[in-house]
């Protein structure tokens, strides 16, 4: 065939629609990446396995794009009828050619200087039918037409001046885009909302903290409620046989200041669990009550069916930045298991309920208080993957601590809302690692060292393979059964994205966000 | 349209959109009380990233005389208010008044003030080219090796009695980015330096010899890190008391390339 014939036919299936039906079969279609974590279960797994542990090592590079901006480049892609769509910091979007590399079209917004903890940065987008969604650093969500990159809609989500901000891809379930917030540095009231894909109109809204005469509000003391944080920057997962969704929550605000708001400050560091139509809350789970060290669960929440002691259960699993990896029953709540990971100090244990037993010499104090993690956390927003095939969960891990000194932390809008300074420790460096997990047990099976703590996300195959990258700028492939070296490239630029793969005309590819560009890798 | 794409247009669209007007190029206030101010704000929105007296973290180290993105105190408050584009370095909502106060107490954090030592900096710089050695590891405006931190403007950066302690006892306080590690590779060779660089898979590193070397991680049997060592000798017994003031007293002069 000719090859102005073959980009005819590409013409005609360039712009199909992407209906719901569709992205819920996202396994059955892995020559498609359909959501920022490749499937409503958030596994973070292709069946694809045209790429495979006998030729990755002739894995070359087959394009990059670059982008203009230089902030830290955490974009998941997402790739379906021969485009790939990505998101720029701060919140643009560009729709790239998959076969040349070449952008089709760009989405730029100009974003006004938003308070923001960690970066002008975003992870991604939605899409639903014939439209792309954005959540943007001034909190706007817009609907795009995917032919086009033209705005449909553009609604205010919060108050910027209030330093609510979003970072993370939105999720698309069935005629709604759910979208959440960040900001608890600064003092917001959390929230998940859900808006009409077709108008923009607000569906549901829940408030990830309670308000006097709520459920849960007698977790916090005073006016404390009012900026109490728990906010949901990190997209979360769902399950269409139970109409749950499932999101992770952050830290209570002030984030070190327990004194201030006495409690467990629901729903703070919880997973919770919401009817995907109302938002109704159908079940939470607090890992970490009245946290005091930043340890946020702002993790992705992974579905999966098995086995469990004897039993077939519909089960969530969950590695958390606190150190221990969770095993929940997805459709009760019910804790069925927790197991430490990654250094940590700040708990002596973990009950038969799944409550920690807290340190108190962790605790920021004016005279310092070391704990580990820091406040980065062993895990954090990057993703974990899940291989049915090995029946591993891959966890990139963060071993680092630091010492904390507690300061006053008086709310003012659109400032910082901490309560403590913080000072490296000395005598010795942090490092990470890859690890694999018996993800019914949490026992460790292996690990692949980094001499720095790592901020990528991990992808799994079919073809034996787990793809990770470093802060060094390697991009790599391990063997998903043991963990042994496989594949390396040096891109040339610190990896803070996570990895995606898909086919198109008849090859398998993997792509990764790698410095300031994406880069796209194939068989040679 | 405000382009994000520009470092100058993004700071003219930070300023634009930001609540409070540009705090201009005003003086900093520096009375006790604007002080005091201004340490309550580094306290509660700086200390968290650059440390509880400027020693860096997170963010960049400010107890240096010099800020690299701020070299005047116009240029500190616009990044204090703007934050610097792509960096995590954010914008901040103060009053031009308060973001006079911070200027003012994160200029402290750096100052370091010349101290009277008995000592003649001009014997003292002879002994640093000569008997000393210390030309062979360290620069001094651009001349000299690379295996030590760079001495331009170290009077304005460290006290006099740091200055002694680290002629007396290097280890005391080995500075930041310079690790000494030794490498043994698969032959059985040991390699002492200076590392400069290390990732996942190799390292790089300044030998004692001021050579650079690299290495993958597979040609190699062991990196030991040896954290608290440096390859600095210490002068008490090299220099008598005198010639260690003399030392001390040029090292106190060099402020950096005026």
């Amino acid at each position: 065939m000719k090859p102005h014939i073959v980009y005819l036919l590409t013409l005609s299936t360039l712009f199909a629609q992407v209906p719901y039906e569709r992205i819920a079969r996202a396994p059955a279609e892995p020559e498609s990446w359909l959501t920022y974590s490749g499937d409503y279960q958030a596994r973070r797994y292709s069946t694809l396995n045209q790429i495979d542990r006998s030729n990755v090592n002739r894995l070359k590079i087959v394009w990059m794009y670059q982008i203009k901006a230089h902030h830290k480049f955490e974009t998941s892609p997402l790739v379906f009828d021969d485009v790939m769509y990505i998101t720029e910091p701060p919140s643009d979007v560009t729709a790239i050619d998959l076969r040349t590399g070449r952008p089709i079209w760009s989405f730029r917004r100009s974003v006004p200087a938003v308070p923001v903890c960690c970066g002008q940065v975003n992870r991604g987008i939605a899409a639903l039918d014939d439209q792309l969604f954005i959540g943007t650093l001034d909190s706007h969500l817009i609907a795009l037409d995917l032919k086009t990159g033209r705005v449909r809609w553009d609604v205010v989500v919060a108050d910027y001046k209030t330093a609510h901000s979003i970072t993370l891809a939105p999720l698309a379930i069935k005629d709604k885009v759910i979208i959440g917030i960040a900001g608890a540095e600064y003092g917001i009231r959390g929230f998940l909302d859900a808006y009409d894909a077709k108008t923009g109109k607000r569906a549901w809204r829940f408030w990830t903290v309670p308000e006097p005469g709520e459920p849960g509000s007698e977790t916090w003391s005073g006016d404390s409620w009012k900026h109490g944080g728990a906010p949901t920057w990190i997209t979360g997962s769902y399950d269409q046989e139970t109409n749950l969704l499932y999101w992770g929550t952050g830290n209570p605000g002030p984030v070190y200041r327990g004194d201030v708001r006495k409690g467990d400050n629901l729903y703070s560091d919880c997973l919770i669990a919401l009817d995907a139509d109302t938002g109704k809350l159908k079940w939470h789970f607090q890992f970490t009550p009245h946290d005091v060290n930043d340890i946020d669960a702002n993790e992705i929440p992974v579905l999966i069916d098995a086995e469990f002691r004897g039993k077939p259960r519909k089960l969530v699993l969950f590695g958390n930045r606190n150190g221990f990896y969770y095993i929940l029953d997805r459709v009760t709540g019910e804790f069925l298991l927790a197991r430490q990971f990654a250094n940590q100090t700040w708990a002596k244990g973990i009950d038969e309920r799944g409550r920690p037993i807290p340190n108190p010499a962790t605790a920021p104090s004016p005279e310092g208080a070391t704990v580990y993690p820091d406040d980065d956390g062993t895990a954090n927003w990057f993703s974990p993957s899940y291989n049915p095939q090995t029946g591993l969960f891959y966890q990139n891990t963060r071993e680092k601590g630091a010492t904390y000194y507690l300061t006053e932390a008086p709310y003012m809008p659109g400032r910082q809302f901490l309560g403590a300074s913080r000072r490296a420790l000395s005598g010795g460096e942090p490092w990470g690692a890859l690890r694999a997990l018996d993800s019914l047990t949490g026992e460790l099976k292996w690990e692949f060292r980094l001499p720095t703590p790592p901020w990528s996300g991990i992808l799994s195959t079919a073809g034996g393979l787990v793809f990770s990258g470093d802060m060094e700028g390697n991009f790599f492939a391990l063997d998903a059964a043991d963990g042994k070296l496989l594949w390396r490239l040096q891109t040339g630029g610190p990896i803070w994205a996570a990895p995606i793969t898909y086919r198109s005309e008849g090859k398998q590819y993997v792509a990764i966000a790698a410095g300031s560009a994406i880069v796209v890798f194939g068989l040679n | 349209m405000c382009s994000l794409l520009q470092i100058a247009a993004w700071t003219l669209c930070a300023g634009v959109a930001w609540p409070q007007g540009p705090v201009g190029i005003q003086q900093p206030s520096s009375t006790p009380e604007d002080l005091a101010a201004g340490e309550h704000f580094y306290r509660t929105e700086c200390a968290y990233c650059h440390g509880p007296h400027g020693e860096g973290g997170r963010g960049a180290t400010l107890a240096r005389p010099r800020l690299p993105h701020a070299p005047d105190d116009a240029t500190l408050s616009a990044v204090i208010e703007n934050g610097i584009p792509e960096t995590e370095m954010p914008g901040h909502w103060f009053a031009p008044h308060e973001i006079r106060q911070l200027v003012a107490y994160v200029r402290t954090l750096g100052r370091v003030e010349p101290q009277k030592i008995d000592g003649d900096p001009e014997r003292g710089e002879r002994l640093f080219a000569g008997k000393g050695g210390c030309s062979r590891c360290h620069t001094v405006t651009g001349r000299g090796g690379a295996l030590g931190p760079d001495l331009t403007d170290i009077g304005a950066r460290r006290s006099v009695p740091y200055l002694k302690e680290s002629l007396l006892d290097p280890e005391a306080a080995v500075p930041e980015g310079f690790l000494q590690v030794q490498l043994v590779t698969r032959d059985g060779q040991r390699i002492t330096g200076v590392r400069l660089n290390e990732d996942t898979f190799s390292i790089q590193i300044r030998d004692l010899s001021d050579n650079f070397q690299s290495y993958f991680r597979s040609e190699l049997a062991e990196v030991i890190k040896q954290f608290g060592k440096s390859p600095m000798p210490s002068y008490k017994e090299a220099f008598t008391p005198t010639e260690l003031n003399d030392l001390i007293a040029y090292l106190d002069a060099l402020r950096g390339i005026q």
